[in-house]
């Protein structure tokens, strides 16, 4: 091989060349970037006064913050243990922080670039790792009973979560290949099931599955447990729907290609149909993971405290309340959600990349 | 296999996409080791026919037989005929995500069952046949036509079938490819293959067939031997064809 030459490389422009260049080409140009830093100044500065410049940082009462025009810091900081553990006794709190730590660093080993093992680590995670994490939450086998009634807040918020996320896309690839099953009896009910929920907005599926149900079958059901199925299941439907347009983009000849070679059809799925339609539903597998993180502050409808439900129960205590305490909590709120849909985001997009570079079409 | 030892036998064969016929009464017998050339002109029925051997289209009456196996409804013995014959397609359908060596090695492994090192020996080897083993750990995107088509025939190759099929393999090829594809066939012909080609290449159909088959609106119109085939074709039909295709 010939030892390959670099392109020429253009001249590095100076700061004055591309200001000139990317911002003020044009009389067009020059206004809209004259307009875009005027909405910069009367938003941004405005919201940094009253985030830091005009709020109260410290206190313990609603009185410390009655002073300042800004956000009212001290909320937050006072209730954060709340507002990450709910009302979970505070002498076991310890055991969320266990449980929380390890997803952690377990999303951390699966999602990081260039660590080993990823194998044994996914699969640990998807199937011990529930199981542990249900009974040091829960209690039983020498720890201490706590009732799902006292789990809340960002603890609450991920046990949704991530039981929706990870039961949802097994579920949902189960019924995209359902809905484009020969068996009549197999696709009516992949149909019926998806068409069923995506027709129901996620509020009145809690509602029933936390009032309904007792009212009429008489059944007592635990209200996490109700609303972990609900939501599993009605993202699951929402799954099964993006995981067929990935299957639809799949050419005939790769279904005929596999079926010459005699695979049977769970191979077939499995190692050739699925990876390929799974990278082309990536985008929107991980919108639904988003939007499913969002839709977890609905289950305060059925009274349970989600992050967003136990920060907006707090600013109405009379201890806080406060003109500036809710907006400073929904601020906060906002700020954790946008962290983690973002990082989302941003990592479906590294994964779209390496997958893409993996094929090199 | 059969008594009478042909690898593919055909009898009586009726197939209906809705209510268009596609083939009728289509009936034909490939002995083992036998190499038969399908031709005729565009819907004709000639993939419809070949893609009946192994049960990628379904068929309404008549028969066929592989290796003495009447194709059922039954999907294991669909599988287990599957394992058998081979089967190249026009488009290649290569798998786009695995590399060249993982889209050979795949049906052996899960197959066949057959342990990943020796698939990849078993892979090897016939990548070496088809005079690409240096592409082996290339994706399917970063090759040629002519060489992704030699990767579809290696492919089935490595699952060692008695039978081949090919469905006009050098029709979506650019012409300087089209001969790299058939020198590999035309060796494959060589080791004593049983091979059904579809194909428009006369070239081809002289040098390797025993018998070249013409179709015309789902129908099997002539069977001849190469040399009577094109130079003392019986039916108007065949002459016109003919006379289309080779100017
Ligand atoms: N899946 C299908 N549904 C409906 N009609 C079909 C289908 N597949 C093939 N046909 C029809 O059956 C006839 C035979 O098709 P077939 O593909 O076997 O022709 P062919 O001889 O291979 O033609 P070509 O040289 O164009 O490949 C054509 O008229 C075609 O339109
Ligand atoms: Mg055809």
């Amino acid at each position: 091989m010939t030892p390959s030459r670099r392109p020429p490389r253009e001249p590095m422009p100076g700061p004055i060349e591309w200001l000139r260049e990317n911002l003020f080409s044009s009389w067009g140009n020059a206004a809209l970037t004259v307009l875009a830093l005027a909405i910069i100044y009367w938003t941004v500065v405005p919201f940094v006064t009253w985030a830091i410049v005009d709020a109260a940082w410290t206190g313990t009462g609603r009185d410390d913050c009655l002073a300042y025009d800004g956000a009212c810091w001290p909320f937050v900081m006072q209730r954060i243990g709340q507002i990450v553990y709910g009302f979970y006794d505070v002498g076991q709190r310890w055991r969320v922080d266990i449980a929380l730590i390890v997803l952690a660093a377990g999303l951390a080993w699966l999602t990081l670039p260039r660590v080993p093992g990823k194998r044994p680590v996914g699969a640990l995670m998807l199937t011990l790792y529930p199981v542990a994490a249900f009974f040091l939450l829960a209690g039983g086998m020498g720890l201490e009973h706590v009732p799902t009634t006292r789990w809340g807040g960002f603890m609450m918020t991920m046990i949704v979560a991530m039981t929706g996320i990870v039961a949802s896309l097994p579920l949902g690839i189960l019924l995209a290949l359902g809905r484009r099953s020969d068996l009549p009896v197999v696709k009516g009910f992949s149909i019926a099931f998806i068409e069923l929920w995506r027709g129901v907005p996620l509020v009145t599926v809690l509602f029933m599955a936390a009032n309904m149900l007792p009212l009429f079958a008489g059944l007592s059901v635990n209200k996490v447990l109700s609303a972990l199925i609900a939501v599993a299941l009605f993202s699951a439907a929402y799954m099964a729907e993006v995981v067929r347009g990935g299957l639809a983009a799949i050419p005939k000849g790769q279904y005929e290609a596999a079926n010459a070679m005699g695979l049977p059809y769970w191979q077939a799925m499995a190692f050739i149909i699925l990876p390929q339609a799974l990278r082309l539903a990536l985008p929107n597998i991980v919108g639904n993971f988003i939007g499913l993180l969002k839709d977890t502050s609905l289950i305060s409808i059925i009274g349970l405290f989600d992050l967003l439900g136990i920060v907006q129960a707090g600013s109405t205590d009379p201890e806080w309340a406060a003109p500036n305490t809710a907006m400073t909590g929904y601020v906060f709120v906002g700020v954790v959600f946008w962290a983690m849909c973002f990082s989302m985001s941003r990592y479906a997009k590294h994964m779209e990349g390496v997958l893409a570079a993996g094929e090199r079409r | 296999m059969s008594a009478n030892g042909a690898a593919v036998e055909v009898v009586g064969l009726n197939k209906w996409f809705k209510t268009f016929h596609a083939l009728k009464d289509v009936s034909l017998s490939v002995g083992s080791g036998e190499r038969v050339v399908i031709c005729g002109p565009s819907g004709s029925g000639k993939s419809t026919l070949i893609r009946c051997i192994n049960a990628l289209e379904r068929h309404e009456e008549g028969k066929v037989i592989v290796e003495g196996v009447e194709l059922s409804d039954e999907v294991g013995q669909i599988e287990a005929v599957r394992r058998n014959v081979g089967m190249v397609f026009q488009q290649f359908n290569l798998f786009p995500h695995l590399t060249v060596l993982e889209n050979c090695t795949l049906a052996p492994m899960w197959v066949k069952r057959i342990p990943k090192a020796k698939a990849e020996e078993l892979a090897m080897q016939y990548l070496d046949r088809v005079h690409i083993p240096d592409q082996a750990k290339k994706y399917p995107g970063q090759l040629s036509g002519g060489q992704q088509q030699r990767v579809a025939i290696a492919r089935a190759l490595t699952m060692e079938p008695r039978i081949m099929l090919f469905d006009e393999p050098t029709s979506a090829l650019d012409p300087e490819m089209i001969k790299e594809v058939l020198e590999t066939m035309v060796e494959l012909a060589e080791t004593g293959m049983t091979m059904l080609c579809v194909t428009h290449e006369m070239g081809f159909a002289r040098t390797v067939a025993n018998r070249v088959v013409f179709m015309d609106h789902g129908e099997i119109v002539e069977v001849a031997p190469p040399q009577e085939f094109f130079t003392n074709p019986k039916s108007e039909r065949t002459k016109e064809f003919l006379a289309q295709i080779l100017h």
